[in-house]
């Protein structure tokens, strides 16, 4: 889950990490106001849980209220990568003598927290990753222990010579890891820290996303969820218990288990169809979830044909196949449907369906034909 | 022979009690496993099914059945406990099926458990099987599965039945059959299963299907190529997943550029092990890479 900057900078703050003063509006007036109330330039940036903000023009320098107002009245209601800004952060402009980035993700092949720190900040750390891979100086933190002082004052010292910066550098690196540990977080980021004209260290910009299957032990931040940012079909998976992602194509499918939902879409690709969608309806038989999965495929006017790839295991087909006969009962569907149920009890499951004529494939190869055929016609 | 489990595999269940635990027990025994006991705090002195006597704590299993290995069904926010339990108390394989465990828990969990010896298959993993033994521990269903030479390591579940139920059905029976689970970080990766199945006498060859996300099917490739003599055929699945997105499993995600299934295609065929572009040509690449094993 992804929160927006200016709550990433709540959490910075509660940690001790210095951030600029600042407010979030909603109205270029209260803009006005919030600039006003700061008394120095402001910086105005739209708040939308994507990157590459600036670039697209959301973030605008401005040297009193008036013309933050301005700024604030045409980032409001910009659309940024699909997104509309409803919010902006009004906060005090810093004089930037250096940017430096410090981020802190789980390094998977490791298996501990790994701190990534580059003396080239303000740059997206993928780009220096792939442009100048040796600017990045990596830290592994042991997750019993968190960032030791003799660590991060190593990592800071390579990062400044000035060593009363290098202590405040060090201090938050320490303090950005609680905020990573405690949020349970996926990526904690600053980018750029930034060091001041007048010898000051202070983030102004901040990412925080949070791990998923934590979000029931940190309710506090589920309540940070901005769903406007997401496709609302994702919304309504995610209420039903099902796991789904919108795709650009045309043909809808429905699949349980995760990695043969991912080899299905792969398949439609592969004979020259477009996915229209991951869904990933889980172990269960459950009608419910068959007619929430058709629900939301169905919200997607994209959709031309549903292909249903069922590998019966645990769970009998003919189990799938009754609680299919049960969700399409209820339901009025005028787009082509295919299923494919293979496994456990699949003749049984075969003669069950056969009630609905719905058109039946033996493989799913076959069913990724037919589905693409349907979606054409 | 197979890998893992065998017939001297004695499984204690931990959460013997809950809907998933119970049925699964049953499952797991009707095919043949030894479950030698089960745990559910606070229902210690019970019996599972008229016979399998029930702990309050997984030290009692081992102490009074001899359990030896663990497959846990407790649900995410116990099952790091779960697992630390059955590590502490002496038992040297836990398989946990439970999806949804935070990382920063798995992150303290691994070095808890390593230092005690113990190996993790999972989290949100189906398990592990051994047909020729008649073993499993864990969900998959036993019934497409058969005995054979071939060794199947996977990151999913129903995707990994869709491969072994062909395989059966072509004649290619399985030594074992494991699913590494599809989180971020899990216990036993691509190299673990590969080193064992490159040790085991009745694998001939193995079929390795992966999934976007993370770098384990590249440090595969570079293994394979320095330290794999046993053919070895590849499956990747996600081509067509956009990146940031996680796609049902939590480690199935690309991000920041990394992770991709080209690059994991890539990185086996550089080293010579043949990728399958669909899961139907699987079977078929088993065949040319092993020619002696068709029946």
């Amino acid at each position: 889950m992804k929160i927006h900057e200016y709550q990433a900078k709540e959490l910075f703050k509660q940690a001790g990490i210095p951030v600029p003063e600042g407010e979030v509006v909603e109205t270029p007036g209260a803009a006005y106001d919030a600039a006003k109330r700061i008394g120095k330039p402001v910086v105005v940036k739209a708040q939308v849980l994507v990157g590459g903000r600036g670039k697209a023009g959301g973030v605008k320098l401005a040297k009193d209220p008036d013309e933050a107002k301005e700024h604030a009245s045409s980032i409001l209601g910009m659309d940024i990568k699909g997104l509309k800004v409803d919010k902006v952060l009004v906060t005090e402009a810093v004089d930037i003598a250096t940017e430096i980035y410090i981020g802190m993700i789980m390094d998977r092949s490791c298996q501990k927290p790994l701190v990534m720190a580059s003396a080239e900040g303000g740059v997206e750390i993928e780009v220096v990753a792939k442009e100048n891979p040796e600017a990045i100086m990596r830290l592994h933190v042991d997750p019993l222990f968190g960032v030791q002082p003799f660590q991060s004052r190593g990592l800071a010292s390579k990062l400044n010579s000035d060593f009363n910066l290098v202590r405040q550098i060090a201090q938050i690196i320490e303090k950005l890891y609680t905020v990573y540990d405690r949020a349970d977080a996926s990526l904690a980021e600053i980018n750029p820290l930034v060091i001041t004209k007048d010898g000051r260290v202070v983030a102004i910009d901040a990412k925080v996303n949070i791990d998923d299957s934590a979000l029931y032990r940190q309710k506090k931040l589920e309540e940070l969820r901005d769903v406007s940012a997401e496709d609302p079909g994702e919304v309504k998976a995610r209420e039903a218990g099902l796991s789904f992602v919108k795709l650009e194509g045309n043909v809808g499918c429905i699949v349980n288990g995760a990695g043969l939902a991912m080899a299905t879409m792969d398949l439609i690709k592969t004979y020259g169809g477009e996915p229209a969608n991951f869904l990933d309806i889980g172990g269960s038989s459950n009608p419910e979830k068959v007619i929430a999965a058709l629900e939301i495929i169905l919200r997607d006017p994209n959709v031309k044909s549903i292909f249903i790839n069922i590998f019966g295991g645990i769970t009998r087909c003919d189990d799938v196949a009754k609680g299919l006969v049960t969700a399409f009962k209820q339901m009025n569907l005028n787009l082509p449907v295919i299923v494919r149920l293979t496994g456990t009890n699949e003749d049984i499951a075969r003669e069950i369906l056969a009630e609905l004529n719905l058109d039946t494939a033996a493989t799913m190869d076959d069913g990724v034909k037919r589905a693409i055929e349907l979606a054409r016609s | 022979m197979s890998i893992l489990i065998d017939e001297k595999t004695r499984v204690v269940v931990q959460g013997i009690t809950g809907r998933d635990g119970s049925f699964h027990a049953t499952q797991m025994m009707d095919y043949g496993t030894n479950v030698v006991a089960g745990v559910t705090p606070g229902k210690g002195g019970n019996l599972f099914a008229d016979k399998v006597p029930i702990y309050d704590s997984v030290g009692e299993a081992v102490k009074e059945a001899q359990a030896n290995t663990s497959v846990i069904y407790v649900r995410a926010p116990f099952a790091p406990d779960a697992i630390c339990e059955a590590a502490d108390a002496g038992i040297k394989l836990v398989v946990c099926i439970s999806e949804g465990i935070p990382v920063r828990d798995m992150a303290r969990v691994l070095p808890f458990i390593r230092e005690r010896g113990c190996r993790l298959v999972g989290p949100n993993c189906p398990g592990v099987i051994s047909p020729g033994a008649k073993v499993k521990v864990g969900i998959l269903p036993a019934s497409i599965f058969a005995d054979g030479p071939v060794g199947v390591v996977s990151r999913s579940g129903t995707l990994t039945y869709e491969v072994v139920f062909q395989l059966s059905n072509q004649g290619l029976g399985q030594s074992t059959c494991l699913g590494i689970g599809g989180d971020q970080l899990i216990g036993t990766n691509f190299i673990d299963a590969l080193t064992l199945f490159g040790e085991d006498p009745q694998t001939k060859a193995v079929v390795l299907i992966g999934e976007i996300g993370g770098t384990d099917e590249e440090e595969a490739a570079s293994f394979i190529a320095d330290k794999v003599d046993k053919p070895v055929v590849a499956f990747i699945a996600g081509q067509t997943a956009p990146p940031g997105k996680r796609m049902g499993h939590a480690g199935a995600i690309v991000s920041g550029g990394t992770g991709t299934a080209k690059e994991k295609i890539a990185a086996f065929e550089k080293v010579g092990v043949p990728v399958a572009k669909i899961p139907s040509e699987i079977t078929g690449l088993v065949k040319k890479a092993a020619p002696n094993l068709s029946p």
